[in-house]
């Protein structure tokens, strides 16, 4: 080595230090190029996040707005009583959505059978419900014309809040120039109000975009995380304590914790295969209900349970073990009163993720019959219920223009909720974790 | 939910047992707890245990065989011949098929519940039925008896087995640790569910379809028609092209994620000022966060329009569930994925090597591409074969922005299908575990699981064997 340096000369010639000079010009070139790489993958990931985010936002936030039309309708006496006799049995069976349909036809005279379907169709089906609940509110206007405020249909709907354009030319455009007409009028009289979708909120799925909404999803994923956390946080908070206080070091204890590893990263689909082939058509459990979904998804929850689990407890110092052994605690004891309630912050924070993820969780429950199209709230964990994911996919796979904002504002409520969960944990952490 | 009821009252007597346990304790030391051998409360849980604990494992194991049994004693009971529907042929009862049991059965049971079977069924079918609900009251009965009784021994003898010298905490602690093991070897018994259940019905498949066809075959079309005179009404099930249509969806996602996760996890370990990277890193932690659904919608609703028109426009014939969107937005989920396992990797490598690096005069990316890379490789092809394995096992995103049909091809703009997609759509709706096309879908299981099971074994062994060399 030293014969080298001594061998470089100390004067160098002016070609060389250019030389020399020119290839530090292309490193630190090179070094500039990389530096931007860098930059430009964060950039390319935070971009398609924000890009994701916003398209989602920017078809969803409607969905939580509905488009309301008040129209005069003759609550003709002989047809919602025929009898004469004005009770509640007979004002709440009447037939209000034919009413409807007649008055409207009655006064802008449609000719011929398209027109006059286009004209029905500009208010929902669902409007029927609206009337009679106003009729049974105040019994009294029955005979009279009344003007009532009832929901658009899905189309127009999609046309006032400006998902549909209204300078299409009219053979591509799903409404028709009679309708735009009769739109525009009542828009010009104040007819036409857009107001706070509750009914998202407060109603079940349905084939009418207009009437669908999220709540039945909302129960469903309920009592599937019910379950869930029932069964997978006491047996994934028991193993972990296990393996990690009580577990002799032998071989079939590391079966036990390979198994766990491996069980992490398998696929969530080959869960709902299990839960076909096992739960369905093994044990005979009901299909499409939360307590097989919730029965699937603990099994996959397990092992993010397990593995935060022994890391929180593996967090507690041995100090403290050992002073409850000195000063003669049992095993038992020593974990269920010192090491258990130390780490317990770290245990849910582990737990509120896993319960984060199978919240998320669409593919498995494909496969128990969670797909199911149901209109009814489900009141129990063994009723058919589906869940929020898939409720998204259902209606992700349902053609009409409407249901894209449906789905964007599916997506919208379990962001929210998801979010929700994910802050309570980092807030348990920062608060409760403890440095040793 | 009678069997809601039924627990909740189990536990409501093992906790008055707790109580009951508890105070015998107190009474038997004359007030004097020193004298006892363990805390009264441990006599308590130790009266629980015995009141609870048989009695939830036979009301386990009853209502795990009570079903076979129930049915086995209605079959017995069925004349020598019998209807299926009122018009429907005689059956010899001793040579009925499997698929015939079966309808007969869900028949009896919708009836016997009191839901609408459908069709119009025979008086053979309803008097099974009545059988039927009178033995499921009957064993429902019977195991409420017998819970109870098992209950009160165990409550007997716990309660008079208290006295001061009893060892009450050490069996407590027993059952405890037991229960404990019995809940670790949970994961055990959930991967041999998995094997078995993927084994079992992949073999009633390869008894329909060899395994050599399934394995080696380009031709998939798992439509098994309903009538024989319908064209390709045997079904082919060569699994080439789902794998091949795997495989380009994977590729495709890797080439977006591992450049674009490795250079964000070097420029935020190597580059980036602790402030950024506090911010940026939990941000693109996001990304891991969405659920797949929602990157599906994402892929269907934007990006497959957005690649086939911008194909379109220069030129190129791209379907509109071309392989290229599913796989960049497969790609984009995995981002945070790969960066979050390369940091882990590239800040194990000692800063010492990176020292002696900058003292031969390297400049960063030299020391970062001649020194760190080639020392975190391991790590870096390990948490690369995991995400690959995710990649594979990825099912809603390509559900909804990949197609249906098998395409043998590889060019991406192509629709093509996966194994994850097959799995879905030939399972869903209402399956019949005798089709072809049904048991497939656990065959292509089989293989998902076995594939990914190793690459995940080779990927935690590489990660780990890593990790122990520089720590």
């Amino acid at each position: 080595m030293s014969d080298t340096i001594a061998e470089t000369p100390t004067v160098m010639i002016p070609d060389q230090k250019d030389r020399i000079a020119r290839r530090l010009g292309r490193r630190h070139a090179a070094e500039k190029r990389f530096r931007i790489y860098g930059i430009v993958a964060i950039g390319f990931a935070l971009a398609m996040l924000a890009f994701l985010l916003t398209t989602i936002v920017w078809n969803g936030y409607s969905a939580f707005f509905k488009t309301y039309v008040q129209i005069e309708i003759h609550l003709k006496k002989d047809e919602i009583a025929p009898g004469g006799r004005i009770d509640r049995a007979v004002l709440a069976k009447a037939d209000y959505q034919t009413l409807l349909r007649e008055s409207l036809i009655e006064k802008y005279k449609p000719e011929g059978r398209r027109a006059r379907r286009r004209l029905t169709g500009l208010v929902s089906i669902g409007a029927g419900e609206y009337i009679r609940d106003f009729v049974l509110a105040n019994p009294s206007v029955v005979g009279t014309t009344q003007s009532i405020w009832v929901p658009a249909s899905a189309d127009i709907d999609q046309l006032v809040k400006g998902g549909i354009d209204r300078n299409l030319p009219e053979t591509s455009r799903r409404i028709k120039n009679d309708q735009l007409a009769i739109l525009t009028r009542w828009e010009k009289e104040g007819r036409v109000e857009t107001r706070f979708n509750t009914g998202f909120f407060t109603q079940g799925d349905s084939r009418e975009p207009e009437q669908a909404g999220i709540w039945g999803a909302l129960a469903g994923s309920f009592f599937t995380m019910i379950v869930t956390l029932l069964l997978a946080f006491p047996i994934g908070v028991a193993t972990a304590v296990y393996l990690e206080e009580f577990a002799p070091k032998n071989r079939a204890t590391d079966l036990i914790e390979v198994n766990i590893n491996n069980l992490a990263a398998v696929p969530s689909i080959v869960f709902g295969l299990l839960g076909l082939a096992v739960f369905l058509n093994f044990f005979e459990l009901p299909r499409s209900a939360p307590l097989v979904g919730g029965m699937v998804l603990a099994l996959m929850t397990l092992p993010t349970i397990i593995i935060s689990g022994r890391a929180a407890l593996k967090a507690v110092p041995p100090s403290i073990r050992e002073a409850a052994y000195g000063l003669g605690a049992s095993r038992l004891q020593v974990t269920t009163h010192h090491v258990l309630p130390l780490s317990m912050p770290g245990i849910m924070t582990g737990t509120i993720i896993g319960m984060a993820q199978a919240l998320g969780e669409t593919a498995p429950l494909l496969m128990i019959g969670m797909v199911a199209f149901v209109v009814d709230i489900p009141g129990g964990p063994t009723d058919a219920a589906t869940v929020m994911p898939v409720q998204i996919f259902l209606w992700a796979d349902s053609p009409e223009r409407a249901f894209v904002e449906k789905t964007s504002g599916g997506i919208i409520v379990l962001l929210a909720f998801l979010i929700t969960m994910n802050a309570l944990a980092i807030v348990l952490r920062k608060r409760f974790e403890r440095r040793w | 939910m009678n069997y809601s009821i039924l627990l909740l009252t189990l536990v409501a007597l093992s906790i008055v047992g707790y109580y009951m346990g508890r105070n015998r304790a107190r009474v038997t030391a004359d007030g004097r707890i020193d004298r006892l051998h363990s805390l009264p409360s441990y006599y308590g849980t130790n009266v629980a245990i015995w009141v609870g604990l048989p009695a939830f494992i036979l009301f386990a194991g009853w209502a795990a065989l009570q079903a076979p049994i129930i049915e086995g004693l209605v079959f017995g009971s069925l004349p020598d011949q019998i209807r299926m529907t009122v018009n429907g042929d005689l059956l010899a009862t001793a040579k009925m098929t499997a698929a015939q049991k079966t309808l007969f059965l869900n028949n009896v049971q919708n009836i016997a519940t009191g839901d609408i079977a459908s069709q119009a069924v025979s008086d053979d079918v309803r008097r099974a039925a009545a059988h039927y609900a009178r033995l499921r009251g009957l064993s429902f009965m019977m195991m409420i008896g017998a819970m109870l009784i098992a209950a009160a021994i165990g409550a007997f003898f716990a309660y008079r087995a208290i006295n001061p010298t009893m060892r009450a905490r050490n069996t407590v602690e027993r059952v405890v640790s037991g229960v404990m093991l019995v809940c670790s070897t949970l994961a055990v018994m959930t991967t041999v569910g998995i094997v078995l259940s993927l084994l079992f019905e992949s073999f009633d498949f390869f008894t329909k379809v060899s395994p050599i066809e399934f394995l080696f075959g380009t031709d998939w079309s798992p439509q098994t028609a309903i009538r024989a005179d319908q064209v390709g009404s045997s079904g082919a099930f060569g699994a080439i092209p789902v794998f091949a249509g795997t495989l380009l969806i994977t590729v495709i996602a890797m080439i977006v994620a591992v450049p674009v996760g490795l250079y964000a996890a070097v420029y935020l370990s190597e580059y980036a000022r602790p402030k950024v990277r506090s911010t940026v890193k939990p941000v693109m932690e996001i990304l891991a966060g969405v659920p797949t659904v929602v990157y599906g919608f994402f892929a269907a609703l934007t990006v497959a329009p957005f690649v086939r028109d911008a194909g379109n426009s220069i030129g190129l014939d791209v379907a509109s569930e071309s392989a290229l969107a599913a796989g960049v937005v497969m790609g984009v989920m995995i981002i945070p994925f790969v960066s979050s396992l390369s940091d882990d990797v590239i800040n194990a490598v000692p800063q010492s090597m990176r020292d002696g690096s900058y003292g031969l005069g390297a400049t960063r990316s030299e020391t970062i591409r001649e020194v760190i890379l080639p020392a975190a490789l391991p790590g870096i092809v390990g948490a690369v074969l995991l995400a690959v394995s995710r990649a594979i096992g990825e099912t809603m995103i390509v559900v909804m922005a990949a197609g249906l049909s098998a395409n043998l091809t590889a060019n991406p703009f192509e629709a093509v299908t996966t194994v994850t997609v097959q799995i879905v759509t030939n399972l869903t709706g209402d399956p019949e575990f005798d089709s072809p096309k049904t048991l497939s879908a656990f065959a292509l299981g089989l293989v998902l699981f076995v594939v990914t099971l190793c690459l995940n074994v080779v990927a935690l062994r590489v990660v780990q064997k890593y990790r122990e060399k520089y720590e």
